[in-house]
């Protein structure tokens, strides 16, 4: 024994190619696991991509806020000096209406204004038409006085291709910095419209910073500067001081005095971050106001409302699914196989009957000159001022979801039944039991598993259920699905459709969660 | 640029010679998105049946889809794929479209032929071009019908019947949205036509709005697809509802069912194209080709022969004839007519893009209470 390490007493065992044997183990059951992951990898790269990819993707515009930084930069930094003050403050000065006047003469070439008003409009009402009336007013405005102050100190001012070559300038940046900085949107608006950067003359905004640069730089700043056109930059320096100025606050008061308003300002503060929590405190009844987080007032708080009465409701559901089905699914998994395929046949047919077929029948049975009502009518039960109203309202919901839910309880209710043998029950009774005590103690708790499977899929089918609570929910029997619909499709709101269907989300987790730690998610069974 | 420059000259060459300039090639496909039913039927007769017999290559295909349009027209601009060519919206989403940059902003004048007479487009649509993205087609009115066995002898003939439960007992059915609503419960609690958007836009006018509504709510049923006050009617299961005025001419003079119009204080609303923005160059074309033909003044006037909404252009209104299977003159149905327009309301397009979002979360916790 010259090789001490094929002892088993002083070393780890190895196999026959000399490898430790443990290493060689979780190599094989390696290779297993990746066979297996190669095996899935096509349903999971399908589920990853069409599911899971969009929903996190709607999910994340719940927080998703960009839309103001990205508009209007400048101003959002210009404003961070500004404070709400709970609205006793004044308007901003005029640094954050030039930096507005830059993003919003960029914004209008690419329509993006606009969109930004359609966002803010759902925080504070009117930013929807100040925003436009200000795109179309922007282009207008007097600041080409500027323009022809400039041309008349000297003509080469007027020229676009001097300007190029002195915003192309090293060190142009330092010296004027609104100016270098307006220029980069002068930039890609020329671009957008296909023209080219040396015939165009900028645009007033281009001349109304250069100006407020000359004034506000220190004269060392200018003097600084020596690449080309340096002396035409010193020359106008000079003369800046003897300008007519014109007021930009002014101006924009004189196109929207909402401009005037610190709730404006405020708003425009308060979601200029990023990502915002203002989408879920609007879920929540609650809404980022420029003061701060507040209670949504009385006559509009909606949502906390909904979200319970759509827990509520499904609850309802669920429980007349578990009542109306249970029976059925017993009667079935006990009568001879020809009899029940034939019943579960009828079980069946209402899936292959259209959703808004099943829906409008439900409308003609129960609305006041509907059939039941006709029926009680005709065997005077009812007096014909007093028919009852049974739709339009919570219980039309409940009925007509019921109904179109029952086949998802009776399925898996009827599989897993199938499965009870029915020795247990006789044993039961040949042991003494009553015919109550035999089902209670013997037969329901093997048919749990399939009540809780049957609950778990009418109850979150329930939940999300938005078209038959629209048809025959009027206004007591609506749900949250039908406000995230609305936001969807009508008002735009993405992002309030979203954090409401995220909160969703969680609460279906939450009770999942809370059914695993009750009853056991190993006690759900599908058959 | 580039792209416009060419589609000014294709524009300035059928206008000189009426033929088709030839430098940009026209897609084969056109898809056209409206919202079914009799409307787009009226549709199909009047505007893309003719069209296709002039183009019989053309592959047409209609998509029933306007009452999402904003929202699918929204996802296909973020997944860059956009696979509608033209789209029928009322001028409201038109206007969103617009701000949203998600339809194509056009001069009048440019893409729309003139009036026979040679009325320029935008002085024969008028103020109906209530957007720069909006191509009207119809005028259309919000307004009630009533059952005539079901009113006693006195047919309502006010708009405040609707709120009055003593003269006119039952259920009434309203839409289930604040615009309109709003509007007609402050005209019956006193306020004068002219002012009903100032009170409206003040917190106390807006509680006095609901307050009216309150006094009939629990006698009213919601709707929220234009065929439901029709079937309620039809059904006696209401007295009166509102409903879009096509859908009452169609109840009343197709279904003869005993149901009467209430012309007081219809609000005018108005329907349209929108083209989206971004299309590629040849569908472009094809589009526009397609528009300038089905805007003219003989096809919006043909369109009236199928359903009772007026046309958008002055020059068409003298052109309407009768329907095409009931032989009926259709101008006494018209919303414009002047018999019929005593007393109108005109929707206040700009006002609501404001306060819409505001307003729709009070009424809808209003309605939720």
């Amino acid at each position: 024994m010259t090789d001490a390490t094929h002892t088993p007493s002083d070393g780890p065992m190895l196999t026959a190619d000399g490898i430790p044997l443990k290493k060689s183990l979780q190599i094989a059951l390696r290779r297993q696991k990746l066979r297996a992951l190669v095996l899935i990898a096509p349903l999971l790269l399908f589920v990853l991509i069409s599911f899971i990819a969009p929903i996190a993707d709607m999910l994340f515009r719940s927080v998703e806020n960009d839309i103001v930084s990205q508009t209007v930069p400048r101003t959002v930094i210009a404003l961070q000096s500004w404070d709400y003050d709970d609205g006793k403050a004044a308007a901003p000065d005029n640094d954050v209406f030039a930096a507005l006047y830059v993003d919003l003469s960029e914004a209008e070439e690419f329509k993006t204004h606009t969109r930004l008003g359609s966002r803010l409009n759902y925080e504070t009402t009117g930013m929807s038409s100040l925003m436009r009336k200000t795109g179309r007013g922007i282009g207008r405005m007097d600041t080409d006085k500027y323009t022809e102050q400039f041309e008349a100190l000297d003509t080469k001012w007027a020229e676009p291709a001097v300007w190029v070559v002195l915003m192309e300038q090293p060190g142009i940046a330092d010296a004027l910095p609104e100016t270098a900085s307006a220029w980069k949107s002068w930039q890609r608006i020329v671009a957008n419209k296909g023209d080219v950067l040396a015939e165009e003359q900028p645009d007033a905004f281009i001349y109304t910073t250069l100006y407020r640069d000359l004034v506000k730089q220190p004269a060392t700043a200018i003097a600084a500067y020596t690449g080309a056109e340096a002396d035409l930059l010193k020359f106008a320096d000079s003369a800046v001081d003897g300008f007519e100025t014109v007021s930009l606050k002014d101006q924009f008061i004189k196109m929207d005095k909402d401009w005037a308003s610190p709730q404006v300002w405020g708003t425009i503060k308060a979601f200029s971050s990023p990502y915002t929590a203002g989408y879920f405190l609007a879920s929540v009844d609650l809404q980022l106001t420029p003061a701060g987080i507040e209670e949504q007032p009385e006559n509009q708080k909606v949502y906390m409302l909904l979200f319970g009465r759509t827990m509520f409701m499904s609850m309802v559901i669920m429980g007349s699914c578990i009542l109306l089905g249970y029976p059925i699914a017993y009667l079935l998994s006990n009568l001879p196989l020809r009899t029940s395929n034939l019943l579960l046949i009828l079980v069946l047919l209402p899936f292959w009957t259209s959703l808004l077929v099943r829906t409008s029948a439900w409308k003609v049975l129960l609305q006041q000159q509907g059939v039941i009502n006709d029926v009680l009518v005709w065997l005077g039960l009812v007096s014909e001022g007093d028919r009852l109203v049974m739709i339009n309202n919570q219980f039309g919901t409940i009925v007509a979801m019921t109904h179109i839910l029952l086949p998802f309880m009776i399925l898996p209710l009827y599989s897993v039944m199938k499965t009870i043998p029915q020795t247990y029950v006789r044993a039961a009774k040949s042991l003494g039991a009553t015919d109550w005590t035999a089902f209670w103690r013997v037969y329901f708790p093997q048919s749990v598993p399939g009540i809780g499977a049957g609950s778990i899929l009418v109850f979150i089918l329930s939940i999300g259920y938005y078209i038959t609570p629209e048809l025959v929910g009027g206004t007591t029997g609506t749900f949250i699905s039908n406000r995230i619909a609305y936001h969807i499709s009508s008002s735009l709101n993405w992002g309030l459709a979203a954090a409401l269907g995220t909160i969703l989300l969680a609460v279906v987790l939450l009770l999942y969660w809370v059914y695993d730690r009750i009853v056991g998610i190993d006690n759900v069974s599908l058959g | 640029m580039k792209f416009k420059l060419a589609t000014l000259l294709c524009g300035a060459a059928l206008a000189t010679t009426g033929v088709q300039a030839q430098d940009v090639k026209m897609a084969d496909t056109l898809t056209l998105v409206s919202w079914g039913g009799a409307y787009q039927k009226s549709q199909i007769k009047a505007y893309s049946e003719p069209y296709q017999a002039m183009h019989p290559d053309l592959k047409i295909v209609w998509d029933e889809s306007s009452a999402e349009a904003v929202a699918k027209l929204r996802a296909m601009n973020e997944a860059g794929n956009i696979t509608w060519d033209l789209v029928d919206v009322v001028a409201a989403d038109a206007i969103r479209l617009c701000d949203e940059g998600l339809a194509m902003e056009f001069d009048a004048d440019e893409l729309l032929l003139p009036a026979t007479d040679g009325t320029p487009a935008s002085e024969d649509f008028g103020d109906l071009l209530v957007s720069d993205c909006f191509i009207p087609q119809i005028v259309y009115s919000t307004t009630f019908g009533y059952r005539t066995d079901m009113v006693g002898d006195t047919p309502p003939t006010n708009i405040c019947d609707v709120f009055d439960l003593e003269k006119y007992p039952g259920k009434r059915s309203l839409e289930k949205r604040p615009i309109n609503n709003m509007e007609w419960a402050l005209l019956c609690d006193g306020v004068a036509k002219a002012d009903v958007y100032d009170v409206l836009e003040t917190e106390e006018g807006q509680t006095r709005a609901l307050a009216k509504l309150d006094t009939i709510k629990d006698q009213v049923v919601w709707w929220s697809a234009g065929a439901d006050t029709p079937q309620l009617l039809a059904d006696g299961e209401v007295v009166m509802g509102s409903t879009y005025n096509g859908r009452l001419f169609s109840v009343i003079e197709e279904q003869k069912q005993p149901v009467a119009m209430l012309w007081d204080a219809q609000v005018f609303d108005l329907d349209g194209w929108i083209i989206p923005e971004g299309l590629p160059a040849e569908h472009q074309a094809r589009v526009e080709d397609f528009v300038k033909f089905a805007t003219d003044t003989q096809r919006l006037a043909d369109q009236a022969k199928y359903i009772s909404y007026g046309p958008a252009r002055n020059s068409s209104a003298p052109l309407v004839g009768q329907h095409a299977d009931l032989g009926i003159d259709m101008a006494p149905h018209m919303p414009t007519d002047p018999a019929n327009a005593t007393n109108t309301f005109l929707y206040n397009y700009t006002w609501w893009a404001d306060y819409r979002d505001d307003l729709d979360a009070k009424f809808q916790a209003w309605l939720a209470q």
